[in-house]
């Protein structure tokens, strides 16, 4: 077998040194009734690395590449174009096949790239510190609001409705069990703010409250200007945290931490990460400085060593599982390390000026996309600000209409019955993101598909 | 000497520097110093080649970034040269022995990798139409399926992302378990051998935690388990084979007497490894148990994640497990299960617990590997690591103290304490001088029950001379320490880095780079 370097020699050397005869006298302490006695029944027996690419091939191809068709699918997973440097450099082995950097002196390669990835991302949300990655976006959104309870002391969390329904999801599993009391509500098709419930979060934001979860750009594209939260939060003890699902969109617009939130967390797949159904993922985690003890997660810091020589350790981890056990600020132990990683080249190569040249970009592109789908009869184009995804009320369900456009190759968006099921008053609803991968023939072949499949 | 809680130092004490000679750029040939990305560029340079688009006409609700970001940026061959010096800085099982206990370090093959970014498989949405990734969710129940014939469990929920995330989708199972008949116990009983994550993540669901003590032999106090069983108790976490090596060979029992209290038996499959192929979970009464594809199934560690945990789920269990997941259609099609159906079709379900559908990249990777190796290779592969583990155990008779040795084999990892190292010296010292020797240390001061633990899991996938290479070095350097050699406290002298100052990195934390605070922190 290729991936087993013993031979029958050497296990024979090998149990003469142990003293035994033979592999089975090595489980004696597993009983006899729970020993197999040969391989499990009815299960395939090894395979070549041709024959095991022949089969994963075959699956490969029963799927719909996005790159293969027009492709307008976002709400929180954005196909962008990435670097063909990047997937080299990841998969070098001593990053690939390294392990956390618990042996720093044979580990500062990790530790380095960790330490840069917490600044580009403290930097790009507008915060003092940002940890070493979480597994996606949606994980720290909770993490996030754990920590506002053990800052605030309290135990209230109020959830935009703008918040993607998935983490929304996340959320009321987590606090069923952990006794959280959430204040959750469904978006609405409003014309021109979609999603848009400022006003409901100010107004309930209260005394009790230990945060509110705000996501910027929102579910269905809307950018709106937390300020005002942030300070009514305040007034009230309460944390603000800011969620973003599309990090290209902070080289065009303002970053949650300048408009005054405490906590910012969101998913990182968009730089470095492909889409991938869904994971791999890396969620990036943030806050002010102050708070930096009531952090989850692995931080990597900047110390010395014993030639006085600039070096990278694990830093904080009185905080961490492995040494607090129940007492730790979360169950969390690996990270997302290599996607961390692919994260922060990408950016380093974007640089500032390739970020925004990026973000800008998308932008233009989705103007264009949204005011040509506007003309098509029926459809209303809902958002007055977004950034590269926006939403279009249609006039009839949006569901059918998507898998009748995927019928043609099209994959023309997200039809919200898929994300909000069962709530009649979203199910015209579509969102459509365009990046700098969606050509302006991608967008004419969706138009023309979805005024046909609308006429029908 | 500063210590943290597990008694480990985590601050150079004071020696004779290194005396190698110094250079003019502080390199030493092929090792290269590398300094940040924020300190080699700035903010105007690119690697990459966009167009300028007209900042005209934005539709930002009058929030266009105005401010500096402060993300510098390298061309491609200045960025591919910084990462490429900063990986040379890191060992990696690419490199040799990855020893670390607990953490099965195997190598990684690449046919995975290849087959992870096939586009069918890369360039997939996780909120495409369905009927554009049945090869996708195919992926998935084949998956599915060959966890639970190894495991011989009932059900299993793909949707984790690490082995820990995996210990919580357990645990939420066993309290939606529990809320189902209205019971409210508060309890989990957690074998002070265990990971930290095992209580962490009991805490981090709502459950109060209660430590049950190990044997002399470094198995779980049955007796007292057994004692603690009651009314409150929701469930035990046990880890088998155990973090002390062993089998925990009354595992049915223990089993049984939970089941009798009313409560559920969660393992942590972190070391399924020893027995993947040789014995099923489900024969030995488990109700839930994570599978860290990155441990057993090869995918790769990346310093740090991305895990994968997917967790079996017994009988009793199953109906509780999360959204969404894979099902299988009479027609061979497969579908998804959401939210949408949810009430229908998996009413019990304690709901979703992360954004899509797992860790789909991993998925594909695990496949590859398990289809390449087979039943009969799979069988093949806790045979082989088990006699590694044993190997080096054995071969180090005399030289270092097994506390367990006398118990009997181990399974795919060796424990020993720093039982009769010279005064003054700890298991610190011999897994930095293990560094000089050119290989990544075993797990130190890990599991707690033993003092001064070293825990080394070779895995099945070294060979027999790098076994002896290691095992010579590991005697060599042991010899050290219990002679009392001094210049081992100055060990690593041959590294990228000497020993680091953990203490200092703590009481004055600098996380982000801010220039004049990084020149306080060198000082």
């Amino acid at each position: 077998m290729r991936y087993l370097p013993l031979t029958d020699a050497d296990r024979q050397a090998m149990l003469a040194t142990i003293g035994t005869s033979s592999i089975d006298d090595l489980f004696v302490d597993v009983p006899e009734v729970a020993r197999l006695a040969g391989p499990i029944a009815d299960l395939p027996g090894h395979a070549s690395e041709l024959a095991v690419e022949r089969h994963m091939t075959r699956l490969a191809k029963k799927n719909l590449a996005a790159g293969e068709v027009p492709f307008f699918l976002g709400c929180g997973a954005y196909r962008h174009h990435i670097p063909a440097s990047v997937d080299h450099i990841i998969q070098r082995g001593e990053f690939l096949t390294s392990y956390t950097p618990y042996q720093p002196e044979i580990a500062q390669g990790t530790l380095q790239a960790l330490f840069e990835f917490q600044t580009q991302v403290a930097r790009l949300y507008g915060c003092d510190v940002a940890n070493a990655s979480m597994y996606d976006g949606s994980t720290a959104c909770w993490e996030a609001i754990v920590m506002a309870r053990r800052v605030t002391r309290r135990g209230k969390a109020i959830l935009s409705a703008g918040l993607h329904p998935h983490y929304v999801s996340l959320c009321r599993t987590m606090a069923r069990f952990t006794g959280d009391a959430l204040d959750i509500a469904l978006p609405d098709l409003t014309p021109g703010a979609p999603g848009d419930d400022l006003a409901r979060l100010l107004d309930v934001v209260d005394g009790g409250t230990s945060c509110v979860v705000v996501q910027n750009p929102n579910i269905l594209g809307h950018v709106a200007d937390l300020s005002e939260l942030a300070a009514r939060c305040h007034q009230h003890g309460a944390l603000l945290i800011a969620v973003v699902t599309e990090p290209v969109s902070l080289g065009a617009i303002c970053s949650p931490g300048e408009m005054g939130a405490d906590i910012v967390v969101g998913e990182g797949q968009s730089l470095g990460v492909g889409l991938q159904f869904g994971g791999p993922y890396v969620g990036l985690f943030a806050c002010a400085e102050k708070y930096v003890r009531q952090m989850p997660g692995r931080l990597a810091g900047v110390t010395s060593d014993g030639d006085g020589r600039r070096g990278f350790v694990l830093t904080l981890s009185t905080r961490e599982q492995h040494i607090r056990r129940e007492k730790a600020t979360s169950n969390i132990c690996t990270n997302s390390g290599l996607c961390a990683l692919a994260f922060s080249v990408h950016l380093t190569l974007l640089g500032e000026t390739g970020l925004r040249r990026l973000a800008a970009l998308n932008h233009h592109g989705a103007v264009a996309a949204a005011d040509r789908l506007a003309r098509l009869p029926g459809v209303e184009l809902l958002n007055r600000s977004f950034f590269n995804e926006f939403t279009l009320n249609l006039p009839r369900e949006a569901q059918p209409v998507v898998r009748a456009l995927a019928d043609k190759d099209i994959l023309g968006g997200i039809p919200l019955g898929r994300l909000y099921p069962g709530v009649d008053r979203l199910a015209n609803g579509l969102v459509v993101a365009v990046t700098e991968t969606t050509r302006v023939e991608d967008v004419e072949a969706l138009a023309d598909a979805l005024e046909a499949e609308l006429a029908a | 000497m500063s210590m943290n809680s597990e008694g480990r130092v985590t601050r150079p004490e004071t020696h004779e520097t290194s005396g190698v000679s110094e250079t003019f750029t502080g390199n030493r040939a092929l090792m290269l110093e590398e300094a940040l990305i924020f300190e080699r560029s700035d903010y105007a340079r690119t690697g990459v080649d966009l167009p300028d688009v007209p900042a005209a006409g934005t539709r930002f609700g009058g929030l266009d970034r105005t401010r500096p970001i402060g993300l510098p940026g390298l061309p491609e061959p200045e960025a591919v040269r910084h990462y490429t010096r900063l990986s040379r800085q890191n060992y990696a099982i690419d490199l040799g022995i990855f020893p670390l206990g607990s953490c099965t370090m195997k190598h990684n093959p690449r046919l995975n990798e290849k087959m992870a970014r096939l586009p069918g498989f890369a360039d997939i949405h996780p909120l495409a139409p369905v009927g554009t990734v049945q090869g996708a969710l195919a992926v998935i129940d084949e998956l599915a399926e060959w966890l639970l014939a190894l495991t011989g469990m009932h059900g299993v929920a793909m949707s984790p992302k690490a082995g820990a995330h995996g210990e919580l989708c357990g645990l939420l199972a066993i309290r939606a378990a529990h809320d189902a008949t209205g019971s409210d116990r508060s309890v989990i009983l957690v074998p002070e051998s265990a990971h930290g994550t095992n209580p962490a993540t009991a805490a981090f669901c709502g459950y109060a935690v209660e430590n049950i003590p190990a044997t002399a032999a470094g198995r779980v106090d049955v007796a007292a388990l057994m004692a603690r069983l009651g009314p409150d108790v929701a469930g035990v976490m046990i880890t088998n084979p155990n973090t002390c090596g062993l089998f925990e060979r009354e595992m049915k029992t223990i089993s049984d007497a939970v089941h009798a209290a009313g409560a559920y038996v969660y393992c942590d499959g972190a070391n399924f490894n020893a027995i993947v192929g040789r014995v099923r979970p489900g024969d030995l009464g488990i109700d839930a148990m994570h599978i860290n594809l990155h441990k057993t199934f090869s995918t790769p560690h990346g310093g740090g994640g991305p895990g994968s945990g997917p967790v079996v789920l017994s009988r009793a269990l199953s109906p509780f497990g999360p959204l969404p997941f894979v099902a299988k259609q009479a027609d061979g099609s497969f579908r998804l299960i959401e939210e949408e159906t949810a009430g229908d079709e998996h009413p019990g379900s304690f709901g979703r617990m992360s954004a899509f559908h797992g860790q789909m990249g991993m998925f594909t990777r695990a496949l590859a590997y398990i289809l390449s190796h087979g039943a009969d290779g799979l069988r093949q592969v806790s045979a082989d690591a088990v006699l590694n583990a044993n190997y080096v155990l054995r071969s180090l008779d005399g030289v270092l103290d097994a506390p367990f040795g006398s118990s009997g084999p181990c399974m795919h990892e060796a424990l020993f304490s720093d039982e009769g190292l010279a005064q003054g010296f700890t298991t610190l010292d011999i897994a930095k001088g293990l560094i000089d020797e050119g290989f990544h240390p075993m797990t130190m001061y890990f599991p707690l029950v033993v003092h001064g633990a070293m825990l080394i899991e070779p895995t099945e996938t070294e060979g027999k001379a790098t076994l002896d290479q290691f095992i010579g070095a590991l005697r060599s350097v042991a010899m050290r320490a219990k002679n009392g050699d001094p210049a081992l406290k100055a060990a690593p002298v041959l590294a990228p880095r000497r020993r680091l100052d953990e203490t200092a990195a703590a009481r004055k934390p600098v996380l982000v780079w801010k220039e004049a605070r990084l020149d306080e922190a060198a000082e």
